[in-house]
Order: structure tokens, then sequence, then C-alpha cells
């Protein structure tokens, strides 16, 4: 045993301490215990994996039964394999260099404590997902995650625009679980058990499916749950509105671990995949309708959070893509190497905001790359990572994916092209909007201390040598093995070139000729606007969905259907109710013990007459 | 006299000496009675638990010769758990209202005892005529509890409750008396299901369907099943705390034990037949209910809503004749005890703080009373079927059940999880977060040592079902692998 348990446990046992107490522990003991949880996790990874290396098989380890109900046995089982390795690296990783940077960045924030006990819960449940041996124990930590998203997107509760916006998250992903549960009850029908070892095995004995199928339907199934999390059309609509949450939250949650779940479970279910053509066509086409939709987003957004959020999305959407093309392995170097420069570039702009005492309108910026000096250069190693300059580390993951992209549909590959010039322009686009020319704002910027720019710095060279240093494909091909696109030279370069043009036409409205962006602006104003105003998406949901429900349930259920007709009916009645209502009136006017009296003599008369009317028989 | 008729004996004992005393003195007796009902009722466990499938503690002698009633009484790994549930929610309701009632306290302790006398009754009775007995003895302390000690349209509530259930079980009379001249002479449940099972007792297909019903309607009053349901918001609403946790917690699960108990084994072709309609009744309520709980203005009247979904959930899985869906009812039945019990009394706290249900009225309660609102969103979550919670075991089960039958069952119902967070995060929000109002802040405190005694068994309960489930899982299976059993005729075995 390596006693996998603990690996989650000890932040569990974080939270449970900071959330309990933490209220009348002092700042030092709060950090102590969640960043130190979180750490021991990390080393106990690490201890875990020298101890299981290779790791060319997958390592279980059964707890206890958690539900059994007839045929079904559901257990508290974790299991081990590279792909989980990668995972676990990556969130316990990246989880404590974020911890260490909130203890920075939350130092002056109210509900310190709560902070940290919701950022361990997360860890808990992240880590649950993924050492999971089944799915309804992966969906414990799917479901668990949602949670401590909800809370921390919520963490400003005095706000409406924050509650809110938790509030949202959780039900948009509700709607992506009931598909997952339904994935899990027809995976129960047609294999008989949700660990993930027997689905497999027995889901590999069978050949891929042409025509549409009970594994088609179980992969568009699992897809559901995937959008949902991972914030793909049609239900990203939660992820840019949780930057409302703190910045260290954005980074963790909603750029480096919990949204790429959704890549995770599609990659952990291969097998059920690879025997779904047309469900990995659904999840190529999505993947690529959202890299690109998001990013035609971002081009023109002005908080620095959204521009991230919505980058988010559309890197998800290249995830979402090389997963649909078959290149599984390539989605998850995406995963990492995304973590790294994403996160870096999320707490990068929490940096800036807390240089710039809280504004996030990139046009109130400007300026600051003397003033933030360390800062500027994380992000522009972070910013050049995802643009895909050569030899950072997005450039080998995205270059991966454009490969097996091409070898699934050239077509897919040059609409791959053209979202990686966007994304380098948005991306430079802020740079330059932040750090070059006049600072437009009004207070007083200035450095972050080392707590937060140490982490910053590892993130910086993870984001540079990552994709070089990690060659996640090599490492997974025993668990996902590597299909299509064979490196084509000119290919990869068309586009790096892509990126690189995006960043010189960024550079050219940005900085060389301002002009360029209001005039095209006015322009093309009502795309303009319709980009700015994010595609009415939310406000189409609104009155198409959130309206008609709230209003429906109200003027047609409840006061027509429920009082109007179901109650008026036994109301009927009510006339005889009433006049009884009145002798009851009368009755409790007497003495007060009289009602008690009146029970006993009533059962007791039932009972004896009973006897009696038994006796005379 | 086995430990069964003790725990059974010692409220009624309780309920008579406690209206002898008076106002303090009254109240710390009852209290006492009630934790010493629940150690004694905890000596059931072990034995039920080493032999679930059969009945336990069995006591069977003649009550009334004439018409044969029996005082036959036993239970098995189903009916332990509704009786511990009473016996552990019977001390915590008196716990909470320690100050909430002022007036006539002595009688309401002893209706709170002898409710727990009727609710015990109902479910060890396995005499038909001495279930119809408990039956009725259970709807008195609830009227009354509903009448005197309520709000301000209590005679209103309930009178509608009282006449509502009433013509129900008036409709479960004329059946039993019925059963009792056929089956030549008993009222006893096992005899009636041996002579079932050997032939010398048969039932018509239209004379069975029809006994089916006359059971089944009295049962889904009470459960409440969609459209019976109209009575519940009324008497929750205007019920004092305690008797909301005590009708959500325990008296609607009187109708789904009786769905289990009798209507299945008795009747099973007719259940059979019957179970398409009473399906797609059981799934509207999951829905509607979900919706009509999302309008709410008042704070109760949601949670009540909310049970007719949960409820619906448990209907939809004892229809499904499957293992996983029976399980899940009967394990959903007990999640929603513990955590609508426990939403009903953290309703109750807020208003004995602000004086009012009206969701409107509050808002900003996180800022003011920390501790109550986690225990309000712990309570929330085990509500909406968040995983290692207890009510998510129950769900899963029945859907995963459903499913297996007719997959779009499962699709349906599913929507009722997915519009469970919707109201309950919204009630959420409204009422505890956003900026504290100068009211609220006056008057919402955060939770006394007497309250964190109430709600300390809830929330472990929550996390404990939902955890670790082999506490109770096993014992509840194997009851229903047996129940299951006796309903498993050839025709059903032909038509699926």
């Amino acid at each position: 045993m390596h006693s996998l348990w603990l690996i989650p446990i000890f932040p569990l046992v974080g939270f449970l301490i900071n959330g309990m107490l933490g209220r009348r522990f002092s700042k030092t003991v709060i950090n102590t215990v969640a960043v130190g949880s979180v750490v021991l996790s990390f080393l106990w990874v690490l201890k875990a994996l020298s101890a299981l290396a290779p790791l060319n098989e997958t390592y279980v380890e059964h707890y206890f039964t958690w539900i059994s109900s007839g045929t079904l046995d559901i257990g508290f089982d974790f299991a081990i394999d590279r792909l989980t390795m990668v995972m676990l690296l990556v969130v316990t990783g990246i989880g404590s260099l974020i911890h260490v940077y909130a203890t920075g960045y939350m130092a002056h924030e109210g509900g310190y404590y709560r902070f940290f006990a919701y950022l361990n819960l997360f860890m808990f449940f992240m880590l649950t997902l993924v050492l999971a041996a089944n799915y309804v124990l992966l969906f414990v930590g799917w479901e668990g995650v949602g949670l401590c998203s909800y809370l921390l997107i919520g963490f400003y509760f005095l706000k409406k625009s924050a509650s809110d916006a938790g509030k949202k998250a959780f039900i948009v992903n509700r709607i992506g679980d009931f598909g997952f549960s339904l994935a899990m009850f027809l995976i129960v029908i047609s294999f008989g058990t949700l660990d993930f070892q027997k689905v497999f095995a027995k889901a590999s004995t069978i050949s891929p499916e042409v025509q549409y199928g009970s594994i088609t339907t179980i992969c568009l199934l699992l897809l559901v749950g995937a959008i949902g999390k991972s914030a793909q059309i049609p239900l990203y609509v939660w992820l840019p509105d949780a930057m409302e949450g703190p910045t260290p939250v954005s980074a963790l949650i909603h750029a480096a671990t919990m949204v790429t779940a959704g890549v995770y479970m599609i990659a952990r279910s291969a097998t059920l995949f690879e025997r779904a053509p047309i469900a990995m066509d659904v999840v190529a086409y999505i993947g690529l309708a959202t890299a690109v939709m998001a990013a035609t987003i971002g081009l023109v957004q002005n908080d620095i959070k959204k521009v991230y959020a919505y980058s988010t999305v559309s890197q998800l959407g290249y995830m979402f893509l090389g997963c649909g093309v078959g290149a599984f392995s390539a989605g998850i170097w995406h995963v990492v190497t995304h973590a790294f420069f994403k996160a870096l570039l999320f707490l990068g702009a929490g940096s800036v905001i807390h240089a710039c005492a809280g504004e996030q309108d990139m046009q109130k910026m400007g300026g600051l790359m003397k003033k933030i000096p360390i800062t500027f250069a994380v992000l522009f190693i972070a910013a050049m990572a995802i643009a895909g300059v050569p030899p950072l580390s997005g450039h080998y993951s995205k270059d991966a994916i454009l490969m097996a992209a091409h070898a699934r549909a050239p077509w897919m590959y040059w609409v791959g092209v053209v979202t990686a010039g966007m994304t380098a322009f948005y991306v430079f686009r802020s740079i330059f909007l932040t750090f070059f020319g006049e600072y437009r704002g009004k207070a007083h910027p200035h450095e972050s201390p080392a707590v937060m720019w140490v982490p910053l710095a590892v993130l910086a060279v993870l984001s540079l040598i990552g994709g070089y240093a990690f060659n996640i494909p090599e490492f997974l091909s025993p668990v996902l093995p590597m299909h299509g696109g064979v490196h084509d030279e000119s290919l990869a370069t068309i586009a790096t070139a892509a990126g690189l043009a995006g960043i010189l036409l960024a550079a050219i409205c940005y900085l060389f000729v301002p002009s360029i962006p209001g005039a095209l602006a006015s322009a093309f104003a009502p795309i303009y606007q319709t980009l700015y105003d994010k595609y009415y998406v939310d406000e189409l949901y609104n009155v198409s969905i959130v309206k008609p429900i709230a209003n429906g349930s109200r003027e047609i259920l409840w006061k027509g259907a429920d009082v109007g007709v179901f109650d008026a009916l036994v109301n009927g009645a009510g006339t005889t109710s009433m006049a009884l209502g009145g002798l009851l009136r009368k009755m409790q006017s007497g003495n007060l013990r009289t009602y008690a009296s009146w029970v006993l003599i009533g059962i007791l008369l039932v009972m004896g007459g009973f006897a009696v009317y038994g006796g005379a028989k | 006299m086995n430990l069964l008729d003790i725990t059974l004996i010692l409220p009624l004992a309780a309920f008579a000496l406690v209206l002898f005393l008076s106002g303090d003195a009254a109240k710390k007796a009852a209290i006492g009675f009630a934790l010493i009902i629940f150690l004694v009722s905890l000596g059931l466990l072990g034995p039920t638990l080493a032999a679930p499938a059969a009945m336990n503690f069995e006591s069977n002698v003649a009550w009334i010769d004439s018409p044969a009633i029996r005082y036959h009484t036993g239970i098995d790994g189903v009916s332990i758990w509704l009786i511990l549930l009473t016996t552990l929610l019977t001390p915590i309701s008196m716990l909470i209202s320690w100050n909430y009632i002022k007036e006539r306290v002595p009688q309401f302790y002893a209706y709170l005892l002898l409710l727990e006398f009727g609710l015990i009754g109902v479910f060890m009775s396995l005499d038909l005529f001495l279930f119809y007995v408990f039956w009725e003895v259970c709807l008195v302390p609830m009227f009354l509890l509903i009448g005197i000690y309520g709000h301000d349209r209590r005679i209103y509530a309930a009178v509608k409750f009282f006449l509502y259930t009433m013509a129900g079980s008036v409709l479960m009379l004329v059946a039993i008396v019925y059963i009792y001249g056929k089956a030549g002479g008993t009222f006893d449940y096992i005899q009636i299901l041996a002579k079932l099972h050997n032939g010398q007792l048969h039932f018509e297909p239209a004379e069975q369907m029809w006994l089916f019903l006359a059971f089944f309607i009295a049962f889904a009053i009470k459960v409440p099943l969609f459209p019976l349901h109209t009575w519940l918001p009324d008497a929750h609403v205007e019920a004092p705390t305690a008797g909301s946790v005590m009708l959500a917690a325990l008296m609607l699960k009187m109708g789904t034990y009786g769905i289990l108990r009798f209507c299945l084994p008795m009747f099973p072709q007719a259940a059979y037949n019957a179970r398409i309609p009473i399906i797609t009744l059981a799934i509207i309520g999951i829905i509607y209910g979900a919706l009509v709980a999302l309008v709410q203005p008042n704070m109760k009247k949601l949670v009540a809503y909310s049970s007719v979904s949960h409820l619906g959930f448990v209907v939809l899985g004892l229809f499904t004749f499957d293992q996983a869906g029976v399980d899940g009812a009967v394990y959903q039945m007990i999640a929603h005890g513990v955590s609508t019990g426990a939403l009903f009394m953290l309703v109750g706290f807020l208003y004995e703080r602000n004086h009012s249900l009206e969701i409107k009225d509050y808002g900003g309660v996180a800022t003011c009373a920390p501790y109550l609102s986690t225990v309000f969103l712990i309570t929330t979550l085990a509500s909406v079927g968040m995983p290692l919670l207890n009510n998510f075991v129950g769900e899963f089960l029945v859907l995963q059940g459903a499913a297996r039958v007719n997959i779009w069952w499962a699709v349906f119902a599913g929507l009722g999880v997915i519009l469970s967070a919707c109201y309950m995060l919204w009630l959420y929000q409204r009422a505890f977060f956003g900026p504290v109002s100068h009211e609220v802040e006056h008057h919402v405190t955060d939770l006394t040592s007497r309250e964190w005694v109430t709600l300390i068994p809830m929330i472990a309960l929550m996390v404990w079902m939902g955890i670790y489930t082999q506490t109770f899982l096993p014992s509840i299976s194997a009851s229903n692998t047996h129940m299951l059993g006796q309903v498993q005729s050839k025709e059903i075995a032909n038509a699926r």
C-alpha cells in the first residue's frame, strides 16, 4: 500500500482545521495550515510516484464499499496511472504555488480563513477527481470542485454580481452533470459496472461503432458533462462571470485545474470515445467552434481578467479539438502547458490589479513596465508561451494538436491556425495596453511582495521550458496511444507564423498606430458591439430559458394550476372545512387541558368500543 | 413483551404522565423520556441488522377476538430505520421548541409523545387493522399541534390536513374490511401474505386493482403525490417548527412506507399494471414541485414544495420494481427525513429570531450569523444531492433503477436534480448573501448551544449517510430483496 488516500486527505484536514478554528487563528497559523497541507500532499505525490515508478500499469487501492445494491457495487477506490500522475503533479504543484501566492494577494482581505479553507477543500475534491478509480467517485470530485468554485466565485458575497456569478456557475454545471449522470446510468446498463478498468476492459472487446449506438450515446452524454465543466459551447457562459472571484481562484480553479477536468474525463474515457466516431467528431467540432468564438470575444474586451477568461475558454476548446481528433495525449499536453502559462497570466494579472489598487480596466492602465518590472517580465513570458512562440511551452502542445487536426481534416488545422493568430493578438494587446505607453490611471503602482512574485517566477520558468522538458505524449503513450499527425515542418512553421503575425498586428495597433483600433471599431460598429457584448448569448438564455421558467412557474404552475385548480378543487369541500373550523374555535375557548383529554378520551373510546363490540359477538 | 413493545408503550406512558405535570417540569420530563426512548430503541438495532430480511421482535397476540384483531408487530431492515428516525427526531423536536412554545406547554410535549407513539406503531404493525388504528392515532396530535400552536391560518390548515388525510384513510378502511371478509376473517398481514402465496386467497385482477387503489390513494395523499399535495404547503406554513419537522421527516414517510409494506406485496399485479400512470405522476411531481418551489416567496412553502419534488423520487423508485430503485427509494425516505427535517429546524430558528418566513425580509444573514449560515449551507447541499451527503445516494440509486427500466424516466426525473440546485441556491443567496439590513443584523444572532445540540446529530447523519452507506444500505437492501421476491409473480416476470 502506498496510502494514496493521504494525498487528498492532507488538504481536507487543512480545510477542517481552518474552517472550524480559523477564525481564532492568526494569519501565520492559517497560512501554515493551508499551504502546508497542500505542500504535504505534493510531497506525498512525489513519494508515491517514486515508489511506483515507472508506473507502466495501473495501481489500484480499495478502501471500502460506498454504495452497493443488487449487482451494482461502487467502491471508494483510488487508482493511479501515468495520466493520473500527470494530473496529480499539475494539481498539487501549481496548487502549492498558487496557495503561496494567495497568502500575499489576500493579505488585506476579510474572511481570510474562509478563503483558505475553501481553497483547501477545492484541492481535496480535485485530487479525489483525478485519483478516482470509477466514474461515481470521479463524479464526487466533479461536483465537489463545482461546489468550491461556487463558494469561491461568490467569496465577496456582499456583492450581488459575485453571488449571482457563483450561483450561475453551479447551475450551469448542474446541467452538464445531468448529462454525466445519465451517462453513468447507461454505462451501468451496458457494462454492469462503473469501475474504469472493468468498463474499459469490456469496451475494448467491442469494435468501433459506425452507427449511432449505446457507446455513442454514452460518450455524447459524458461530453455534455465535460462541456459544462470545461466551459464549452453552449455552456461556457458561467466561466467569464466566474472572474468575480479573487484572482488566485481564477488562476487555480478557472484556468489551471478544475476547468480542465472535462478534458481529463474525456481522455480518461478514451477507450469509449475511440469506439464512438460520431461522438469524437462532435468533441472536435465543439472544441473548434468554442476556440474561435471565445477568441473573437477576447479581441475586444477591456477588463484584463475577462480577456484571459475568454482566452481560457478558447484554449479549452483547443484541448477538446485535440481529444476530438484522437490526439488525447496532445490535449493533456496542452492541459499541462496551459496550466503553466495561464496560471501565470492570471497571477500576473492579479499582480497588476494589486499594483493598480484593484483596477481591472486596461484602459486605465499603461506604462506599468517600469513600475512593476518583475510582473512585466513574467507576463511577457506567459504571453509568448500562449502565442506559440518557439521554444516556449505553448508552442509544443499547440503544434501537436494542430498536426493531429490536420491529419483528421485540413480545414480544422486552418481554423486552428487563424485562432492561434487571434490568440497572439489579444494576449499581446493586453500586454501592450497594460505595460506600454503612459500610465492612464490614478493609483500609485508598486511591485508585489516576494511571496507573490516568487511563485510567478517559478511559473515563468515552467512556461519557458515546460513544453520542451516534458514530452507528455511520449510519457503517456502506454495509457493513451499516439494518434494522427506526423510532425510536418511546413505546417508547424505556418502555425508559428500565425502567432507571430498576431503579435505584430497587436504591436501595430497598440504601439505604433494607436488610432487603428478606434477607427476599426467605429467602421465596423455593429460587429464590434456584438463582440464586445459577447454575441448577446447571456441575454438570449435569459429571454429564452430563465425568464420563461420563472414566470411560467409563478403565473401558470403556482398561481394558475396549484392554487387555481388543484387547491380550489380541494376547497370545493371548503364550506365544510370552514364550518368545522368554526366548531373547533368554539372548542378552543374551553379549559386548557381539555384538548389533551379529548384525545385520550377519544382513543380510549375507540379501543373500548372495539373491545366491547368484539366481546358482544 | 419484548424491547419493541417497550419502545412502543413508553411514549404512551410518557404522554399520560406529562399531561399531569405542569410547565417546566412537563417540558423536562418529556425531553427526558424522549431521550430514554431513543436509547431504548437503539437496542433494536443489533438483532434487526443481524437478520434484516426477517421480522424481528415479533409479537403476535390477540387484541380483540372478534373481529379478529391481533397485536401483531415486528420490524425488518426497513422499518428499523424509520423507527430510529422517529425516536431521534422526537427529542430533537422537543428541544427546538424549548423557547418557542410558551403556552399550553405540557400539552404540546404530550402531543409530540403521542405522535411518537402513533408513528412507532405505524412502522411496526403487521396487522392491517392495528396499522389503521395507529395511522389514525398519528392524525390527532398533528391536528392539534397545527391547530393550537400554529400561525394565523392554523385552523384552516389543520382542518384541511385532517379532512384530506381522513378522506383517504376511509377508503383504506373499507379495503381493509373487505380483505378481512375475503381472507377468511383475519387482518393479519403475514397470514394474508401467506394465503396469497399458497393460493388460499386470490384477488381477481379488477378486484385487486380496486383494493390497490383504495390503499394507494390513502398513501398517496400522505406522501403527497401530485396532484394530491395541496394540503402540505398550508400545513407546513402554519405548523409550529416541531410540527413541520415531524410532518416532513416522518409523517410523509407513512405514505411511502405504506406503499412499500402493503401495496406492493399484497397487490403486486395491480401495482405493476398501474406503474406507468403512477410514475408519470411522480415525475410530474418532481418537476412541478421544483418549479413551484422556485417561485415561492415564503421559506417554509419553498421547503414544502421541495418535499413534493423529493418524495416524487421515492415513489418513482418504489414503482420501478428494481432492486436499486427500491433501495434508493427507502434510502431517500430516511435521507429526506434528515435533511428536510434539518431545513425546517433552521427555518424555524430564523423565524424565532426575525419573526418572518418571507425570504425578502432576510438577506445578509451570512454576515451576522456565520455558523447558522454554514449549517444551512451544508443542509442545502444535502438537499440538492451533493455527493458525500445523504440525498445523493438515494437519488442516484432511484435514477439508476429507473434508467434500467426506462431511460426516459431518469431523463425527466433528472431535471428535478438540476432544478433543486436552482431553488435552493437562490433561496440561499437571497437569505444569506448580500448586504445585511439593520433589522436582520439586530435580530438574527448566531446559533445557541441548545440549537447546536439539535443540529449536530442531523449534520452527522447527513455526512454518515453520504459516506458510509454500509451502515444502512445492506439491511435495507436485504429487506427489499425479500419484498421483491414476494412481488415477482410470473406475470410480472413475463411482462419484463
